[in-house]
């Protein structure tokens, strides 16, 4: 075992993605075993590896990590991106839920039929213009601080701007109204070991291509 | 303001019923202000209450927390229900998504046409003996232990009990091919406060009913039917 943690998933973003931000952001190297056919799953499900038959999965300090949330919570602690009490994780954990809400409209997008894409784009782009993106507008202004909670980044910052940049691929001027969120873009963006992250030939993910979709349906149905 | 949570969301379980059984399970009394129409939610939602305009919304220590998993970490950490370490919390953690899962496929149930809810059930009854209770069934016999984490009572334990129940609701016997879980049934059911929870007169809440689904569309003016899995 090499000691750095090890990623199980389809060679997509899909649910693994905030776990490669905010390793990446942590500054923590990790290699990943894609899944390109069915087999490669089936074989992690009978060699027990997958406690719920599901991937993720998150090798890490002898663990095979399985939903996304205890994985994210567990990476976010061992790396001190979760705030310095129970109420700044409180803070934290209300910030992330929402994103995770928004973040599964942006991420099935790719995913939809033919004939309910453009009803899921319109919803995807009103839920985040209408519901999310005015609430952390809105925290940053009262926060007036570089970060959404406390004094330092933590996990809510880097899930924050990776779905910003997700929105901002559906519809370049998403952040429009959003002056603050323009600004915590840049400035989140500039920290070193995000801004290696969003550099070409990092482990980031491309949005899923419409000609990969029956690809990866096909290794779990 | 009383000191005690407030609890704001429907006269019914939805998603504010896992956070009663672990206040519950806490020894912590709590009240509840029930939405029975559209003007109490606008008047929460125009109050900024809501951060997402969404319920559940809990009051407590100073806060006005959404998020279903965020207040359920929250009281899990504040009474002493989330492990000792890190590493207990990840089990603990992987354990609730396990049966948040499970759980959500109940939770849209009521939801769902007639036509879909057979469906559904046969559903949930094989999801539930297939995948989800045989590792709690193993997790228990593996070592041996009351609980599921750590040697000590958890979130983990009041979750898997809550959702054995639901399930048992679809299906009575569903247990039948798993003696640990019966024990943990059993057990668990006969700790102090989450005996009281099961009696009758607790904040408990019924199997959704025809009323509740009503309440839910007309407050939240959700007029669709949700889809199987």
């Amino acid at each position: 075992m090499s000691g750095k943690p090890k990623l199980h998933y389809f060679n997509g973003r899909g649910r693994m993605e905030p776990i490669r931000w905010l390793l990446a952001a942590a500054g923590v190297e990790f290699e990943e075993s894609y899944l390109e056919k069915k087999e490669d799953l089936t074989k992690l499900q009978k060699d027990g590896s997958l406690l719920f038959q599901q991937v993720p999965m998150v090798e890490i300090d002898g663990m095979k990590l399985v939903q996304t949330r205890a994985i994210a919570n567990y990476i976010a602690t061992k790396y001190n991106l979760y705030g310095k009490d129970l109420k700044e994780r409180a803070l934290i954990d209300m910030y992330v839920e929402g994103m995770f809400d928004l973040n599964e409209l942006l991420m099935s997008y790719g995913f939809q039929p033919a004939d309910k894409k453009e009803q899921h784009f319109a919803n995807m782009v009103d839920k985040a213009t209408n519901r999310y993106f005015p609430v952390f507008e809105k925290v940053l202004k009262e926060h007036g601080k570089d970060f959404l909670v406390g004094n330092q980044l933590s996990r809510a910052d880097v899930q924050l701007l990776e779905i910003i940049l997700m929105a901002e691929e559906c519809k370049p001027d998403i952040l429009a109204k959003f002056p603050l969120l323009q600004s915590f873009k840049a400035r989140i963006s500039n920290i070193p070991t995000i801004k290696k992250f969003l550099q070409p030939g990092s482990q980031r993910k491309p949005p899923i291509r419409e000609e990969d979709v029956p690809k990866v349906m096909k290794i779990f149905y | 303001m009383s000191g005690k949570p407030k609890l704001y969301y429907f006269d019914g379980r939805g998603k504010m019923e896992s956070i009663r059984w672990l206040l519950a399970a806490a020894g912590v009394e709590f009240e509840e202000e029930f939405l029975e129409t559209r003007e109490q939610y606008e008047k929460l939602l125009q109050g900024g209450s809501l951060l997402f305009q969404q319920v559940p919304m809990v009051e407590i220590d100073g806060m006005r927390m959404v998020q279903t998993r965020a207040i359920l970490s929250y009281l899990a950490a504040k009474y002493n229900l989330y492990g000792k370490d890190l590493k207990e919390r990840a089990l603990i953690d992987m354990y609730v998504g396990g049966t948040d899962d499970l759980m959500g496929f109940i939770l849209m149930f009521p939801f769902l046409s007639a036509e879909d809810k057979e469906k559904q059930c046969a559903f949930i009854v094989q999801k539930a003996t297939s995948r989800y209770f045989p590792v709690y069934e193993k997790v228990l016999k593996d070592h041996g232990q009351d609980f599921l984490v750590g040697n000590n009572f958890s979130w983990a334990d009041v979750h898997l009990l809550e959702a054995i129940l639901m399930v048992e609701e679809k299906k009575s016997d569903v247990l039948s091919g798993f003696p640990q879980l019966q024990a943990f049934k059993a057990r668990i059911s006969s700790i102090p406060t989450i005996k009281k929870f099961l009696e009758p007169g607790s904040q408990r809440k019924p199997v959704p009913d025809d009323k509740y689904v009503e309440t839910v569309r007309r407050v939240l003016r959700m007029y669709y039917d949700l889809k199987a899995n």
